[in-house]
């Protein structure tokens, strides 16, 4: 539908060939690590903008599927279940539950959902702190076994124990989720999710079952959290209850929103940036959130469309100048 | 018997606290349609500032208690100019996104000033009593006590005063109020302004009980959305009635099923009520 | 076609809506009138499944709607515009259409993120009608602009278009010219009659008189909530509890 422009899509190929071979010059294991933490981090906020930006319902529950994931996976493969099922098994558990929360959650409307879905987040953290029996309290779970090898015919086995391989799994499910969220947000049933954001109303006036659309929005949403918090469980071998915690929502929501909200780009952006500023403000400690805090008042404020949207305004002013020059 | 009376009136020292956060709260959505996710946050901040006039300036209580007020009713009038008044016209959920930044914000100051341990400031009142055989603390008698004074002031300064009649007709009808010439921002920064001084106050007069902490606001602050929800966006008695019944459920919940799960009680109630009635129990009729 | 039996609607203790019945017939322009404050939009919403009736019935030739969700209603042929111009003013001009037309389509999740061959041809199939609509209602050349750059006159044509896109057999429009000048009334007026010659029965609400006396067949008046008169132009001009609703004026036509 939209075609974009070739110098769009050489930058985008020139990213991900940036990409592939990152683990060529990444300086160091703790920076690399932290870099897997961001493709992490990027599928899931990917998710979140699908629910929040595209489809406009301030669903504050993020954290907690992203939670359900990495306690599902930690759970069954400590249990001696392979990671290739147990992943897959707890992103469908959230989905189910997103599917039991979104069904009463979905009928109320913008404070409200927002509120319910904290309110669900925080139970879900709460439980994830005192079910010791499963969750392990407050001290979580430790020694989660890490992606088991995959014979592939052709390549042969392929383990994850290494970093690179690691993130090379992390990145391949991040280019998957972009992939499947590109199909489903550049078509006439992606155009459905903004016309509710846009105007609600009018969207159940011209035919569309406006509460399905929702549903399989924000469980979409959630399956997707659910993946990337398997996968970290998998990765960093050990959950405890701040991988489902609303502070970890809010985290989410910085790099959406910092990044552009309601862009593909803007996400990823995001989820990748600040992790790694947060890094180089290290020196800062706590004081580090203090700045984050403010600065998500600033740009939602001024610049409510973030770092993406911003870039491309600069971009329409540069055209624009370029028009008046060249009439001049 | 005594652990249900010892348990009632823990319910009642709670819902007391309870009822005047979410009577701020309730006032500013009601008005300003705004979701105040930091309202905890005011609170969690009153608490700390008593700390610093009693414990680091060596304030008695009372005087530290008006100074808490004065400091965080200006804070109030401020967020309100900063964070919330420029977002006015803009999609809700924009409003939404500054608060949780404005929460953020607050949540890491005290966690930079003070520190993440707990902060305890010295009980001014230590002294204990039986009634009907349980333990009564002074100091816990004087946050109900003060609570409802709170609520009773309030109520004088609403329906006896031009500008607590003025907060209550906006709350009850922003545009209709604009329409009769009311001054909107003003009445809005004066409401964040009593807001945020209440839940400063109510913070003051449970802080020497309590250890302080920077995440208590968190907690507190979603309990006080359930009460404004249930009890009806906007509506004073909705909120103050919804503040005690939480209080005392919590209570009773927390000594006879589990006190882990006491907070679980709260938000499990919120999501099935709205589940069967999605504007809240007293809520109004959405246009 | 579309019957409206014994609508009743009751806000507390006020009725907006009393006991209101009629039946559009296939083909025609059928508008209902009033003054201000007579239950007008009220009696739309409740036909188009915004508002629940507190009494009475709304029928689709044997099927009946009422107390059906929206999105159920327009799938059974009814489509409407709203009295403010609504539209999705994010978005683009076909965009706009191409939601309108959704429902047609068998464009849901799992088409969607498969891309298969169905995809392809609902596709298709919804940008072709969309460019189609556009051109009826003489915005085909605006098809990529957002619509914060239209007029207020192609704002108004492309609610309409939103309306006709997933082909309906009654169009329900409320107050299609609020707002706009003579000039621009004319030209809508002259594309609820090109509707109607495609054979789409149009319900509309009007403040207009004299647009409404030269382009209806038939007029329902309401006041205060009660139909005081039903009859073609020519009976409700002469009708005298008509008049009289009217500050006992006459009726210009």
């Amino acid at each position: 539908m939209i075609t974009k422009p070739i110098h769009t899509r050489l930058m985008y190929l020139a990213l991900f060939i940036a990409a592939l071979l990152l683990p060529l010059y990444v300086p160091d294991d703790y920076i690399f690590q932290i870099v897997i933490m961001s493709v992490l981090y990027a599928i899931a906020t990917s998710a979140m903008n699908l629910i929040i930006g595209f489809t406009g319902q301030a669903s504050l529950a993020h954290g907690a599927f992203f939670g359900i994931g990495a306690y599902g996976v930690a759970i069954l493969t400590k249990a001696g279940i392979s990671f290739w099922v147990a992943l897959p098994v707890s992103a469908l558990i959230a989905a189910l539950v997103g599917v039991l929360v979104g069904i009463p959650a979905l009928r109320t409307r913008g404070h409200y959902f927002a509120i319910v879905t904290l309110c669900f987040g925080v139970i879900m953290w709460i439980l994830a702190g005192n079910w010791i029996e499963l969750t392990g309290g407050h001290n979580g779970i430790f020694g989660i076994p890490q992606p088991t090898p995959v014979r592939l015919p052709w390549l042969g086995e392929i383990e994850f124990f290494s970093q690179t391989a690691q993130y090379y799994l992390a990145l391949g499910f991040l280019l998957l989720t972009l992939f499947g969220l590109h199909r489903l947000i550049f078509s006439v049933f992606g155009l459905t999710f903004m016309a509710i954001r846009n105007n609600e109303p009018l969207a159940d006036a011209v035919g569309i079952n406006t509460f399905t659309t929702k549903l399989i929005a924000f469980v979409s949403a959630n399956f997707i959290a659910a993946l990337a918090g398997g996968l970290y469980a998998s990765m960093i071998g050990a959950v405890s209850p701040s991988a489902a915690s609303h502070m970890l929502t809010f985290n989410f929501l910085i790099f959406v929103i910092l990044g552009g909200i309601a862009t593909l780009s803007g996400a990823v952006i995001g989820a990748f940036a600040i992790p790694i500023i947060m890094e180089f403000l290290q020196f800062l400690g706590d004081y580090r959130m203090l700045f984050f805090g403010a600065l998500l008042v600033v740009v939602i404020i001024f610049f409510p469309q973030g770092l993406v949207g911003g870039l491309r305004r600069l971009n329409q002013r540069i055209a624009v100048w370029r028009q008046n020059k060249v009439s001049e | 018997m005594e652990l249900f009376l010892q348990q009632v009136f823990n319910g009642i020292m709670f819902g007391s606290t309870y009822a005047i956060v979410a009577l701020g709260l309730t006032l500013v959505m009601g008005i300003l349609n705004i979701p105040n996710f930091a309202h905890g946050h005011l609170y969690m901040l009153g608490g700390y500032i008593t700390f610093f006039f009693i414990g680091t300036l060596g304030l008695g209580f009372w005087p530290s208690l008006v100074l808490t007020l004065i400091v965080l009713g200006l804070l109030g009038v401020l967020m309100e100019r900063i964070v919330y008044r420029p977002l006015t016209d803009q999609p809700h959920i924009n409003a939404f996104i500054a608060a949780i930044g404005a929460l953020i914000f607050l949540e890491s100051l005290a966690l930079v000033v003070w520190g993440p341990q707990g902060l305890r400031i010295p009980n001014p009142y230590p002294q204990n009593f039986e009634l009907l055989g349980i333990t009564i603390g002074l100091q816990r008698l004087l946050v109900i006590i003060g609570a409802i004074t709170l609520i009773f002031g309030l109520h004088v300064f609403m329906k006896h005063t031009i500008l607590g009649t003025t907060i209550e007709a906006v709350a009850q009808n922003r545009e209709g109020a604009m329409l009769n010439g009311i001054n909107v921002n003003r009445v809005s920064a004066v409401t964040f302004a009593i807001s945020s001084a209440t839940a400063a106050v109510a913070a003051s007069f449970l802080s020497p009980i309590f250890m302080l902490s920077p995440s208590m606001g968190a907690i507190l602050g979603m309990k006080a959305f359930i009460i404004v929800i249930l009890g009806g966006m906007g509506s004073i008695p909705g909120a103050i009635l919804g503040g005690y019944i939480l209080g005392v459920i919590e209570a009773l919940g927390g000594g006879y099923i589990s006190a882990a799960y006491k907070d679980v009680f709260a938000f499990g109630a919120l999501i099935i009520i709205l589940t069967v009635k999605p504007t809240g129990i007293f809520g109004k009729k959405e246009a | 076609m579309l019957s409206v039996k014994s609508l009743t609607k009751q806000f507390g203790g006020l009725t907006a809506v009393r006991d209101v019945s009629f039946d559009i017939r296939p083909g025609e322009v059928f508008a209902v009138i009033g003054p201000n404050g007579a239950g007008k939009s009220t009696l739309f919403n409740m036909m188009t499944g915004t508002l629940k009736p507190t009494w009475g019935k709304v029928f689709i030739g044997e099927d009946e709607i009422s107390g059906r969700r929206p999105y159920q209603i327009v799938a059974r042929g009814v489509a409407r515009i709203f009295q403010t111009t609504s539209l999705f003013d994010q978005l683009r001009v076909i965009d706009n259409m191409m939601i309108a037309y959704k429902w047609r389509t068998g464009l849901g999740f799992w088409n969607t993120l498969l891309h298969t061959p169905g995809w392809k041809k609902y596709q298709a199939e919804a940008f072709m009608n969309a460019m189609e609509t556009l051109a009826f209602v003489g915005l085909a050349e605006k098809s990529e602009q957002l619509i914060p750059t239209l007029s207020q006159e192609e704002q108004k044509r492309l609610a309409i278009g939103i309306a006709l896109v997933s082909k309906p057999k009654i169009v329900l429009l409320d107050e299609p010219t609020g707002g706009l000048i003579q000039e621009e009334t004319d030209r809508i007026t002259r594309l609820i009659e090109k509707i109607r010659e495609q054979g789409i029965t149009v319900c509309l609400i009007e403040h207009k008189m004299q647009m409404i006396m030269g382009l209806a067949n038939r007029i329902a008046v309401l006041n205060y909530g009660e139909k005081i008169a039903e009859g073609t132009p020519d009976e409700i001009k002469n009708n005298q509890a008509v008049i009289e609703a009217y500050l006992g004026g006459e009726i210009h036509a």
